[in-house]
C-alpha cells in the first residue's frame, strides 16, 4: 500500500474494495480515495496518545463466558428462513458457482 | 379531539385510555390521520401498516371492555427504527440491499413492545445501516426536521425524532452507536437516552458496531423515556452480552427528579466538550443555551465543577476506527445469499463477483467508505497502528470517567452536539464535517455509559440538547437529573417545549 503515511492512493482503495466484495466505479474510487485520505488524516490522531502500558478494551462489558443448558430449543421453520432467500431451490438457498472454471 | 390526541405524551395517554376517555382505535387513528396528512413532507416512515395497527387497537379495546388483564402501555402507540427487525413487517435498515424483506421474528425490544399492549405504527427512516448524523443517507430519502423542513432531524434515528416531534408517534425505539439517539433528539427537542451498554439487548437489531449498539427511547417528556426503557430493558439470553441485574426504577428516579431538589448531586461541566480552550466548532448559540441549563442544574441545588477529561479530545478518531472496523466485519453477512438482494446472477459469475455486484448496487457511500476504512484499519500491517491503538484510547476515555465519578462526581454534563439543526445538504460530501455532529456524545459510547439528551433552549429557533452522563447502570441519576432540568425548564417557560412548536402549526 501507499508509504504516503495517512493516505490512501486510488490502488489502495480498488484493493480495499476487492477484499470487502465491493465493485466500486471509477468515478467512485477517485471521490474515495480523496475522502477517506482526509478522514484517515484525522483518525490517525490516535497515534499521539500516551499509551505506553495501556491495554486496549475491545469491549465496555468485562465479558466472560456465557453458558446456556445443553437443550434443544425450536428452530425457525425452513420454508419461513427460506421465504426471504433471493433464490432457493430443493429446499436449500440456491448460490451462484463458486469455482473459476465454467459450468 | 384527534388533533389533541396526537399531541399527549404517553403517561397521559395512559391515563386516558384507562380512564375510557378515547380508545386505543380512536388513538391510533389520529395518528394514522396525522402521518396520512402530514409525513408526505417529512418523510419519517418507511413502512406504515394502518389496517394492522387498527385490528391490533380494537384487539386491545375489546380485552379492556371484557375486562381482561392488559399489559402495561396496552393501546398506546410505537414507532421502531428500521433497524429493529419485526416479525413479517418490512424491515430495511436504510439499505437497499434488504428493500422488500420481511424478517422471520422479532428482536427482544419489539416483543416486549409488544407483549406490554403497544401498537406498532410503522418502521422509520434512518440513515442507512445507521451509520450517519443526518439520515440523509438513507437509501429511501432524506427525513425533514419538523422545525424546519429545510434542515436535517439529525441521525441515525432520524425518522424516530422527526416522527415524534411533528407529532405522528407519541414515543419511538432508536439506537445509538455514538450517538444516533441523542443527537437527533436534541436537534429535535426530544429526550434521548442511551442505556448502559448491555441494559437493553441487542438481540434483532441489525448490527453496525456490536461493542457500541444500543437501543433506546426517544420520548417527549424524561418520563416516558424511563417508562420505555423498564419496558423494553431486563436481561435477555439471547444476547451475551445482555447485563444480568435488576433494572433499576427509571419511572420513580424520574418522578423524583421532577420534584426540583437536586441538593447533595454533584455535577460535573466537561471541560473538553465546549469549555474554555475547547469551544472551536461549537456554536455560541448552542454554548449559551448549555450554560442556561447548567446555571437551572445549580439554582436547583446541584453543586456544579469543571472537570477535565484529556482523552475525550481523541474519542472522535477512535471512533471512527473502532466502528468502521466492527461494521466491516458485520456487514459481511449481506452476501446476496440468504437475505436481501442479489445482482448479476445469470450464470455467467462466479459467487465472488455476485457479491461484489450485489454490495455494489446495494450500499450506499457512506457505507461503503465505512466498509473500506475498517478493512484498511483491519489489514496486517496497519491493525496495530489504528485498531489497536483506537482500543488503547478506549480505555483511557474510560479512565477519564472513572476518575471523575471517582472524585465524587455523580453526572457529568455537556452540550449535546455541537450545532443546531443544519441545513439539508450541507455535509453530505464532507465526512468529517458530519462525524462533527458526534463529538460530544462518543466519549460515553466508547464507555458504554448511559447518557441522555434532554431539551435545554433554543438558538436560531431550533432545539438545543443538554447531555448528562452517568457511571455504568446508573441510568436512574441521567432521568433523575433530566427530569429536575425538564422540569424547570418547563417552569420558567410556562409549558412543554415542543408545545413552543405545536403553537408554530
Amino acid at each position: 500500500m501507499s508509504t504516503d503515511a495517512h493516505s490512501l492512493s486510488r490502488d489502495d482503495v480498488a484493493h480495499l474494495a476487492r477484499l470487502s466484495r465491493l465493485a466500486v466505479t471509477d468515478e467512485e474510487l477517485d471521490r474515495f480515495a480523496d475522502q477517506l485520505g482526509v478522514v484517515l488524516g484525522a483518525v490517525a490522531r490516535v497515534q499521539d496518545a500516551p499509551t505506553t502500558d495501556v491495554t486496549p478494551t475491545t469491549h465496555a462489558v468485562p465479558l466472560t463466558n456465557v453458558h446456556r443448558p445443553d437443550v434443544v430449543t425450536p428452530s425457525l421453520p425452513r420454508e419461513q428462513v427460506l421465504a426471504g432467500a433471493p433464490a432457493a431451490e430443493d429446499d436449500r438457498f440456491r448460490v451462484p458457482r463458486i469455482l473459476g472454471e465454467e459450468a | 379531539m384527534s388533533a389533541e390526541l396526537t399531541r399527549l405524551d404517553v403517561t397521559a395517554l395512559q391515563a386516558a385510555l384507562a380512564g375510557g376517555e378515547t380508545s386505543a382505535v380512536e388513538v391510533t387513528r389520529a395518528h394514522l390521520d396525522a402521518i396520512e396528512a402530514t409525513d408526505g413532507a417529512l418523510n419519517s416512515y418507511l413502512h406504515v401498516d394502518g389496517e394492522t395497527a387498527l385490528a391490533t387497537a380494537a384487539e386491545v379495546d375489546r380485552r379492556r371492555a371484557a375486562g381482561e388483564e392488559l399489559g402495561r402501555l396496552a393501546g398506546v402507540p410505537v414507532a421502531l427504527k428500521d433497524v429493529v427487525v419485526t416479525d413479517g413487517v418490512p424491515t430495511t435498515s436504510g439499505s437497499r440491499i434488504l428493500e422488500g424483506w420481511r424478517p422471520p421474528y422479532d428482536a427482544t425490544v419489539a416483543a416486549r413492545l409488544k407483549a406490554a399492549g403497544t401498537v406498532l405504527l410503522g418502521k422509520t427512516n434512518m440513515d442507512e445501516f445507521a451509520m450517519g448524523s443526518s439520515t440523509e443517507n438513507s437509501a429511501y430519502g432524506p427525513t425533514r426536521n419538523p422545525w424546519d423542513h429545510d434542515r436535517i432531524p439529525g441521525g441515525s434515528s432520524g425518522g424516530s425524532s422527526a416522527a415524534v416531534a411533528g407529532f405522528l408517534a407519541p414515543w419511538a425505539i432508536g439506537t445509538d452507536t455514538g450517538g444516533s439517539i441523542r443527537q437527533p433528539a436534541a436537534v429535535t427537542g426530544l429526550v434521548g437516552h442511551k442505556p448502559t451498554y448491555g441494559s437493553v439487548s441487542r438481540y434483532g437489531l441489525i448490527a453496525f458496531s456490536s461493542s457500541l449498539d444500543q437501543a433506546g427511547p426517544m420520548a417527549r417528556t424524561v418520563a416516558d423515556a424511563a417508562l420505555m426503557h423498564e419496558v423494553i430493558g431486563g436481561h435477555d439470553p439471547r444476547d451475551s452480552t445482555s447485563i444480568d441485574a435488576p433494572a433499576a426504577p427509571y419511572v420513580a428516579a424520574a418522578q423524583q427528579g421532577a420534584q426540583g431538589d437536586l441538593t447533595g448531586t454533584v455535577v460535573g461541566v466537561v471541560r473538553e466538550l465546549g469549555g474554555e480552550g475547547h469551544a472551536g466548532g461549537y456554536e455560541p448559540g448552542v454554548l449559551e443555551a448549555f450554560r442556561t441549563g447548567v446555571d437551572q442544574l445549580r439554582a436547583l441545588g446541584a453543586e456544579v465543577r469543571e472537570v477535565s477529561c484529556p482523552s475525550f479530545d481523541l474519542a472522535l478518531a477512535a471512533y471512527y476506527l473502532i466502528a468502521p472496523s466492527e461494521a466491516s466485519s458485520n456487514l459481511s453477512r449481506f452476501d446476496g445469499v440468504r437475505y436481501g438482494l442479489r445482482v448479476g446472477d445469470d450464470g455467467s459469475r462466479d459467487l465472488d463477483e455476485v457479491m461484489a455486484l450485489t454490495r455494489e448496487q446495494g450500499f450506499g457511500p457512506e457505507v461503503k467508505r465505512r466498509i473500506i476504512l475498517g478493512t484498511y484499519a483491519l489489514s496486517a500491517g496497519y491493525y496495530e497502528a489504528y485498531y489497536g491503538q483506537a482500543q488503547k484510547v478506549r480505555t483511557l476515555i474510560g479512565r477519564d470517567f472513572l476518575t471523575a465519578f471517582g472524585d465524587g462526581v455523580d453526572v457529568l454534563v455537556s452540550p449535546t452536539s455541537p450545532s443546531v439543526a443544519f441545513p439539508i445538504g450541507q455535509r453530505v460530501d464532507d465526512p468529517l464535517a458530519m462525524y462533527a455532529a458526534d463529538l460530544c456524545t462518543l466519549p460515553a459510547s466508547l464507555a458504554g455509559l448511559p447518557a441522555i439528551s434532554v431539551p435545554c433552549g433554543l438558538s436560531e429557533g431550533l432545539p438545543v440538547g443538554l447531555q448528562v452522563m452517568a457511571p455504568a447502570l446508573a441510568d436512574d441519576r441521567c432521568y433523575r437529573v433530566g427530569a429536575a432540568l425538564e422540569a424547570a425548564q418547563d417552569a420558567a417557560r410556562g409549558g412543554t417545549f415542543l408545545g413552543q412548536l405545536a403553537a408554530r402549526a
